[in-house]
């Protein structure tokens, strides 16, 4: 026979681990699914509400609407984002002292807090004395962020891509330079173009990093709330209330516990369901 | 094809060389013949890869001319030479099948898609890829994807010569013999003009009718096989090739003779003095060592049996040397006497052979 250690104190160890991610997400998790179900009145009053709330988020128009402000900002961002990125990439030297210059450059937005970054573009874009506002208004726009749906969109997605299109640079730039020389010079003998490069080359190459970039940029935009809330509260009117701003207006604003909570397990699930998606794809073409 | 000569080529990475050491290649002329097999052999770092950049032509030189046949292409691009190579890693397009991979050259340069079809399908038969056509390129093991490289090489009908740099490195080695013999048959069918890159003596020996041998940026010998085992011209060649290498062995020069160890050593033909400031040496390859019963006295230190052969560790005034002994000599348990052969008993100045007038 053979003698076997059992040790189930070991089980033990893993307790601080399992503390710590109660205290931080489970515990607020499982409250959010309790006020979801519940009517909630002052003095810790607590109804039973079945999915009322979530039928009803789920018929309301609002939601829908901040929904697909939601969906539409994401996909603009992304639109714009990766493309962009990858062309930074591909431009940025591959050796020498512009290599550390373009890489600082590149990592200072990523550095900056969040609520900075909106305050920042606030104020650049305020038409009478920001420097952009003032820039645009003078070359014959009437641009006026606060008051202009169209404006406050062009801002608010101005500012994402200033923030965050270095992610996806420096991703690819990462999977541009693990690429062997050999590759350059097999297509340069092949006689390929440079479009050929791109296509056949470091576009394969650079499909990893693509996916992680794209992950990123998609969980992260569908979770903006600091910056837009910073430069335009949300405004004018609800034009720039993406779902994160409207469930905090919902929660904090209304104090409507129920209906907030329905709504952010649906938004939840929502993420969820499409990282799994894009996840999914990607990974089934890369298998093929 | 078409043969291939190097004149007066230097070749420096820096903007300003200064001195000597500064350049990568010192000085290279060189003729390579149509249709013949070429290894260039040499350590880490010896100015190989450098020699083969230039003449694909991946890398401009700081001097002198190529020419492929008569025409200069010093400063043609790759893509216009008309040349072939093959990397260390296997680069193939991974998002391509095989049959797109072999093709790729070709659309590249507007060729017809029916003679395409023909030569792609012609070389997948020569390499025996046929099945794998339709195969994604990226899915294949590292000996397969190098026969894409090759064979990217093999489709073009213009192709003036194929240039391999130390194509076997990331290979198995019991792939490595397959894939070295399917080579030499595609040369001598083909009959490319080929030159191979190694630092593996005995793929370059195995490889070449002719064998360039370089040291720090220079060529220090070319020859057959045979005439780098039997007289190398640089005690380099001789220790780099071998295994173990040749003995360079300190030595005097004393009456028109030299003397290692207080011995005189009976050399071949009638060597002049060399010039008494240079560093002598003495260089004899470990097989051409005798055990005999009276010669030079000698200590021995360690004996190695290698299967067929052993080889003996021994000492003499100092300095050790390797020496070959079959299976059947019988080796005495410490001291013995050694015998040279005089036929492959060279002197070396300053690392050059020394040779009597009129050799060569």
């Amino acid at each position: 026979m053979i003698n076997k250690t059992i040790n189930q104190k070991a089980w033990f160890m893993v307790l601080p681990v399992l503390a710590l991610v109660a205290f931080n997400a489970i515990i607020p998790l499982m409250t959010v699914v309790n006020y979801s179900v519940q009517e909630t009145f002052g003095d810790n009053l607590f109804f039973w509400e079945g999915l009322k709330w979530f039928e009803e988020v789920m018929r309301s128009e609002r939601f829908h609407d901040a929904l697909g402000r939601q969906l539409l900002f994401t996909l603009l961002i992304l639109l714009i984002e990766v493309p962009l990125g990858v062309g930074i990439a591909l431009t940025m030297p591959r050796q020498g002292i512009g290599v550390t210059i373009c890489l600082v450059l590149m990592a200072l937005p990523l550095l900056i807090p969040w609520n900075v970054v909106g305050a920042m573009w606030n104020i650049f874009a305020l038409p009478d004395i920001g420097l952009l506002g003032k820039m645009l208004n003078g070359v014959g726009f009437d641009y006026n962020f606060t008051q202009n749906t169209f404006w406050a969109w062009a801002t608010v997605v101005a500012m994402d891509v200033w923030h965050w299109t270095s992610l996806v640079v420096l991703l690819c730039y990462a999977g541009l330079r693990s690429i062997p020389d050999a590759y350059y010079q097999a297509s340069k003998i092949d006689g390929a173009t440079s479009w050929q490069v791109f296509r056949y080359i470091q576009l394969p190459k650079m499909k990893r990093v693509l996916t992680i970039a794209l992950l990123l940029r998609l969980m992260d935009s569908f979770m903006i709330y600091t910056e837009p809330f910073v430069l335009t509260g949300g405004g004018p009117g609800n034009s720039t209330t993406f779902l994160s701003i409207d469930l905090v207006k919902v929660a904090l604003g209304q104090f409507d516990l129920g209906p907030a909570a329905a709504m952010s397990i649906i938004y939840f699930l929502v993420v969820l369901l499409l990282c799994w998606v894009l996840y999914t794809l990607m990974m089934r073409n890369e298998t093929n | 094809m078409s043969s291939i000569t190097l004149k007066s080529l230097r070749h420096s990475y820096l903007q300003n060389p200064q001195s000597e050491e500064d350049y990568a290649l010192r000085k290279i002329d060189l003729t390579w013949r149509d249709g013949g097999a070429f290894a260039l052999l040499g350590p880490s770092g010896c100015g190989k890869t450098t020699l083969l950049n230039l003449i694909s032509g991946l890398l401009k030189p700081s001097e002198g001319q190529i020419l492929f046949d008569d025409s200069d292409v010093t400063s043609l691009p790759p893509d216009q030479r008309n040349i072939a190579q093959v990397f260390q890693f296997p680069v193939v397009y991974d998002t391509m099948t095989v049959y797109d991979n072999l093709a790729f050259p070709l659309r590249n340069r507007k060729l017809p898609e029916a003679e395409l079809d023909e030569r792609v399908q012609r070389v997948a038969k020569m390499l025996s890829m046929q099945n794998q056509l339709k195969h994604r390129a990226s899915g294949l093991t590292a000996a397969d994807k190098q026969k894409i490289s090759l064979g990217r090489g093999l489709v073009r009908s213009d192709v003036n010569v194929m240039m391999f740099d130390e194509p076997l490195t990331v290979i198995d080695p019991h792939l490595k013999w397959e894939l070295r013999s399917q080579l030499m048959r595609l040369h001598q069918q083909v009959g490319f003009t080929m030159i191979y890159v190694t630092h593996d003596q005995t793929e370059a020996l195995t490889f070449a009718d002719e064998v360039v041998v370089m040291y720090e940026g220079q060529i220090v010998q070319i020859g057959t096989p045979e005439e780098l085992f039997l007289k190398p011209r640089h005690t380099f060649v001789g220790h780099f090739i071998g295994s173990p290498g040749m003995n360079i062995l300190p030595c005097d020069w004393n009456d028109g003779g030299a003397v290692f160890a207080g011995h005189q050593i009976s050399l071949n033909g009638n060597l002049s003095n060399p010039a008494s400031t240079s560093k002598l040496q003495l260089g004899i390859r470990p097989e051409f060592i005798r055990l005999a019963s009276e010669g030079i006295p000698a200590r021995i230190q360690r004996v190695d049996d290698v299967g067929r052969y052993r080889i003996i560790k021994a000492e003499v005034g100092g300095t050790s040397l390797n020496i070959y002994a079959n299976e059947e000599v019988e080796i005495p348990s410490d001291s013995l006497h050694l015998d040279f052969d005089p036929d492959h008993t060279h002197v070396y100045c300053d690392g050059w052979i020394h040779e009597a007038k009129g050799q060569s």
